[in-house]
This record gives C-alpha cells, structure tokens and sequence, in this order.
C-alpha cells in the first residue's frame, strides 16, 4: 500500500500493523527517513508531491519491486506538505518469506524513493529557500541496480 | 482545462493551477500559448528535464488534449 499524508506520522505505529496478521512471511524489514537538522542553522523542509500521480509511478515501482525480490507486501508512507526536523518523512516496510529478500528491497526502494519520486523539494533555510534536486550520491546509489 | 505547476515552475509563474478557456488543442499549442502570456513561464517551460504530464500520465511529444484535459507541467523530480 502507497500513503502519503501531510500529518505527522507513528512509524512504529504502522509497523505493527504491518507485521500483524502475517503467517506466510518470515521476514518483515523497515526503513524510516527523519527530516534531519542542519547544524545549529535552523532549516524546514517542504514536500511538494502530486496527490493521484505521486503515489501511481510509486505505486509502479513498489511493483517492480515486488516482482524483482518476490515480495509478499508492500507498505510505503510518505509525507508532504512542510515537515519538521525530527519528523518522519518515510516509511518502507517489506515482507517476504525470508530476510534477505526483505532487506534488499526495502534498500532499493529508499534508493528509488530518494533520487526519482515526484517530490519536489524545497528546504527554508537562513539565506533563503531553494529547490533541491538528487545528490550525487543518490543518483550513485540508484545506479546500484541496474 | 486545467493546467497546474509544480516545483520552481509555479515560482517562475506565480501560480500553481489556472484555467484555460478556449481549451487548447494540443500540448504544443497549449504551451505557445503560457510562452506568449508569460515568456519567463515559457523559457522554464522549455528547460532540461521538464516533463509534461495529461490527466496524471506522463506525455512524451507532442499530444492532443482534450477540452476537460488536466496538463501539469513537472521540473526534474527530487526525490523525497
């Protein structure tokens, strides 16, 4: 399942009920992202996503994902709108039957989810706000992959 | 039809969504037609990595739009 929300959101609380119920899988693996602070700068963060579209091209690589680890299920939170340091912006929970197949694709969805989602980020900072695009780094570890 | 912007599209603009009465016909006619209204709005139109998506399905070239089409127009994505 594809969320996103512009409320705060309990991770923990959507990882439960994400594990319950489960009697095939035996592997269930999570990552969450948490807007992080920059130094003693104070900074916000604001996620600008396409409510219908945003969620189907992730939704299309959830799939992939799926077929390529052979997943049981999927789960991807994620925020938009302003989000503060310290919040959670994502969370990627994958089952599968066993762990390493979990792991991979919650690793390859974080990749994915942080180089070439339709967000648009903009972060407020002392000088100013400016959009930000993927680091280099990201788009490294996207080609990973392929 | 509704044409809305997303990212430093709708900062160039200064808006995010409008309506475009008479429709247009096509996207390239559709974007001839913001160029004319706006030339700042036009040349970032017209920038690397712009993608243009009609009713939430990415379009590459040129297409025909329908009278009730939603148009966005969608800078190089970020990531989340």
């Amino acid at each position: 399942m594809i969320r996103l929300t512009d409320q705060p959101f309990d991770p923990g609380a959507e990882l439960s009920a994400f594990c319950g119920g489960r009697t095939e899988s035996g592997a269930v693996a999570s990552f969450v992202g948490i807007a992080r602070g920059d130094g003693e700068t104070a900074s916000a963060l604001e996620l600008e996503a396409y409510p219908g579209f945003t969620e189907a091209e992730i939704g299309r690589f959830a799939d992939a994902a799926t077929t390529r680890f052979g997943l049981h299920d999927v789960l991807i939170v994620h925020r938009h709108g302003a989000i503060a340091t310290g919040e959670a912006i994502v969370l990627v929970a994958t089952a599968s039957a066993h762990r390493r197949e979990a792991f991979e694709a919650c690793d390859y969805l974080m990749d994915y989810l942080k180089s070439r989602a339709p967000f648009w980020k903009k972060e407020h900072g002392p000088g100013g706000a400016r959009w930000v695009e993927p680091t280099a780094r990201d788009l490294d570890d996207l080609a990973r992959w392929d | 039809m509704r044409v809305l912007l997303f990212g430093r599209l709708a900062d160039v603009a200064g808006w995010r969504e409008c309506a475009v009465e008479p429709p247009a016909a096509t996207l390239s006619a559709l974007t001839a037609l913001l160029a004319q209204t706006d030339p700042g709005l036009g040349a970032a139109l017209a920038g690397k990595g712009v993608q243009a998506a009609v009713d939430k399905a990415i379009v590459r070239g040129d297409a025909a739009l329908a009278a009730g089409a939603e148009v966005a127009f969608l800078p190089p994505m970020s990531g989340g």
